[in-house]
């Protein structure tokens, strides 16, 4: 039979680093087309920020101070660096359940049994989860435009900072998905791996700047709130956007939000990446 | 010189049960080990160790030649695995999934396209090439699996339970595909709860049970271990087990298990452990019409691998009802496994 006699040896990768690229490239290709095939899943992680924009923006709207106004359109205007922030925050779960599931059908033990680059299922999942949460935050900026959000409401911005700040949005977005990454690994199940990757990212994105002004929270409340790497970045979108509501506290990742959310994030995806890369090499389903 | 699958006194513990007790194999190349033992016997441990998937708490493993424990991905290069339960994304298509399989042995994308549609002819999926792994059949999924294990036709290959769940078309399919790939230089690692299957396919048998190899050996002597042949009657008249049984006892021969002659009141069946063969059946058939003893029916049995498992183990390698269902869901397998590790 021909599936045996026509072997082609293969040879060793030349570059360590070129295969690993290689290898993740071709797994976030693999989840790209499932993602493409379970559209429902895309939908569905749309519909629920849209509706945390339409929710906060007509219900809260009214009756929230924001920097001593009672103005709607200032909390609006102050919201969306909140909304956009936990959304990225959410693929969390995506790419945990994404990981669970591949563990639970075996998938993970067929990858562990090829000479691939050891981190590559992990880094191809968190590139397919970059793609879905950059396609989220479009969808989702246009309805926060429509509703009437804009940048620069609050003093001036250009182009390359509104940019910026959606950069900073992906980066911790792709951060957390390594901690999803890790969850997916050690949960096994999806369903755990959904409900494991969402529950403490409740009090993550709620003890934060996001949709409140943190000043008029208790003293140590205040603290966690402004030091959590999840406000950092919220800060920093709020910064860069030109919006509202902007921290006055003097807590440093308050006062110098953009390099505190690029140093939280990359610090999340070295410890989470490593924790899970370890995990993956001796993973059984 | 060890063989293409060597271990040597392989262990693996999960918290303090013993699922590798001491474990040693030596497949030489081109050949077919069956590794034969009931559910939780450690098979599936043994595979994933000499897989790279696991690492043993103590153990020589060598398979190509290499060092399993310190060139994993050197081994990785050499073998192909195709596991317990169909391991290809339900989402992708059959040609997508060899593909990708493919890509991450490092072959570039043209080639490993090519590749693929060579394999789904020859795994009979190229009609369904285009469909995604969702809508094929058990079998199919099996054939894929099978198939993303040769993407690179690997000079060593584990298949753990390779047919458990199929139907036995779909049985016998994989039989033949198995056997096509031995004849061409093969060398492989079988596990399977299937006596016959063994039987069938492997030129050397290794009976596991509790995480040690209890017997082995090649089947005929395997089963010349357990006695020789048996003289099964079954009587017409109830009434009649009585004097059939003590004359078939004259022709018994001490050293069948127990030496007895066994009987089953309800099936009217009367086994005995005889030598002497055809000779002695003829003689056996007369001796019962002399007496005016009806039979049903009357035959000489050879020992199957079953009856080998029950002299050796004390007890029956497969609970029949649990492997003739479908057993094949992703979560009736993921038990099997979670009791196989449990062990």
């Amino acid at each position: 039979m021909s599936a045996v006699t026509d072997a082609a040896p293969i040879a060793a990768p030349s570059s360590a680093l070129g295969q690993s690229v290689h290898d993740s490239l071709v797994v976030a290709k693999r989840n790209l087309i499932r993602m493409s095939r379970i559209p429902e899943m895309v939908i569905f992680g749309l519909i629920q920020p849209i509706m945390f924009v339409v929710l906060f923006t007509y219900v809260f709207g009214g009756s929230m101070q924001i920097g001593g106004s009672t103005s709607a359109t200032d909390y609006k205007n102050f919201l969306m660096a909140g909304i956009f922030a936990q959304t990225v925050t959410f693929a969390t779960a995506s790419s945990g359940a994404g990981i669970a599931d591949d563990m639970h059908k075996g998938l993970i033990d067929r990858f562990r049994s090829l000479p691939m680059a050891r981190g590559a299922v992990l880094t191809g999942r968190t590139l397919a989860d970059l793609v879905q949460t950059a396609l989220t935050l479009l969808v989702l900026a246009i309805v926060a435009l429509l509703v009437g959000w804009r940048v620069g409401s609050d003093g001036s911005t250009n182009a390359g900072k509104v940019l910026g700040a959606f950069g900073l949005l992906l980066l911790l977005g792709y951060a957390f998905t390594w901690i999803g990454a890790l969850i997916g690994l050690t949960v096994r199940t999806p369903e755990a791996a959904t409900s494991g990757g969402l529950i403490w990212l409740f009090p993550v994105t709620f003890i934060s700047n996001a949709f409140v002004d943190t000043s008029h929270m208790t003293p140590w409340l205040r603290h966690i709130a402004e030091w959590n790497p999840f406000s950092a970045t919220v800060q920093a979108c709020r910064v860069l956007f030109a919006n509202p509501g902007q921290s006055p506290s003097d807590a440093w990742p308050m006062v110098h939000p953009v390099w505190a959310s690029l140093i939280y994030s990359l610090l999340i995806i070295l410890i989470f990446r490593t924790l899970a890369v370890r995990k993956y090499r001796s993973a059984t389903a | 010189m060890p063989g293409a699958i060597y271990a040597e006194g392989l262990v693996k513990t999960f918290g303090d049960v013993k699922a590798l007790d001491g474990v040693d194999l030596d497949v030489p190349e081109g050949t077919v080990l069956g590794l034969l033992g009931p559910n939780g016997a450690g098979k599936t441990t043994a595979v994933r160790c000499l897989t790279t998937l696991l690492r043993p708490d103590s153990g020589k493993l060598l398979v190509a030649g290499l060092d399993v424990l310190k060139q994993p991905n050197e081994v990785r290069r050499s073998i192909g695995l195709s596991g317990q339960f169909a391991a290809v994304d339900e989402y992708l298509t059959g040609r997508e999934n060899l593909q990708m399989v493919g890509q991450l042995y490092q072959m570039k994308a043209k080639a490993a396209k090519v590749r693929a549609d060579e394999l789904l002819d020859q795994f009979n999926l190229a009609d369904a090439a285009d469909r995604t792994a969702k809508t094929y059949s058990g079998g199919m999924r099996r054939r894929l699996d099978l198939a993303a294990a040769l993407v690179v036709s690997p000079p060593v290959m584990f298949m753990d339970e390779p047919t458990t769940g199929l139907d036995p078309r779909n049985r016998q399919m994989l039989w033949e595909v198995i056997k096509q790939l031995v004849a061409g230089g093969t060398t492989l690692l079988l596990t399977t709860q299937y006596l016959e299957e063994a039987d069938h396919l492997a030129h050397d048998i290794a009976v596991v049970d509790h995480g040690r190899v209890i017997a082995r050996g090649t089947s005929d002597q395997l089963k010349a271990r357990t006695g020789g042949e048996r003289v099964e009657v079954v009587v017409h008249e109830r009434d009649h087990i009585p004097i059939a049984s003590a004359l078939l006892d004259k022709y018994s021969l001490r050293g069948f298990g127990k030496g007895d002659t066994a009987v089953e009141e309800h099936t009217r069946k009367i086994t005995t452990p005889v030598s002497g063969g055809a000779k002695l059946l003829a003689e056996i058939i007369r001796e019962l019409d002399t007496q005016g003893i009806e039979i049903d029916d009357i035959g000489l049995r050879r020992p199957t691998l079953d009856d080998v498992f029950l002299s050796l183990t004390g007890h029956l390698a497969e609970e029949k009802d649990e492997e003739n269902g479908t057993g094949a869901t992703p979560d009736t397998k993921d038990r099997k496994h979670k009791k196989e590790a449990a062990k």
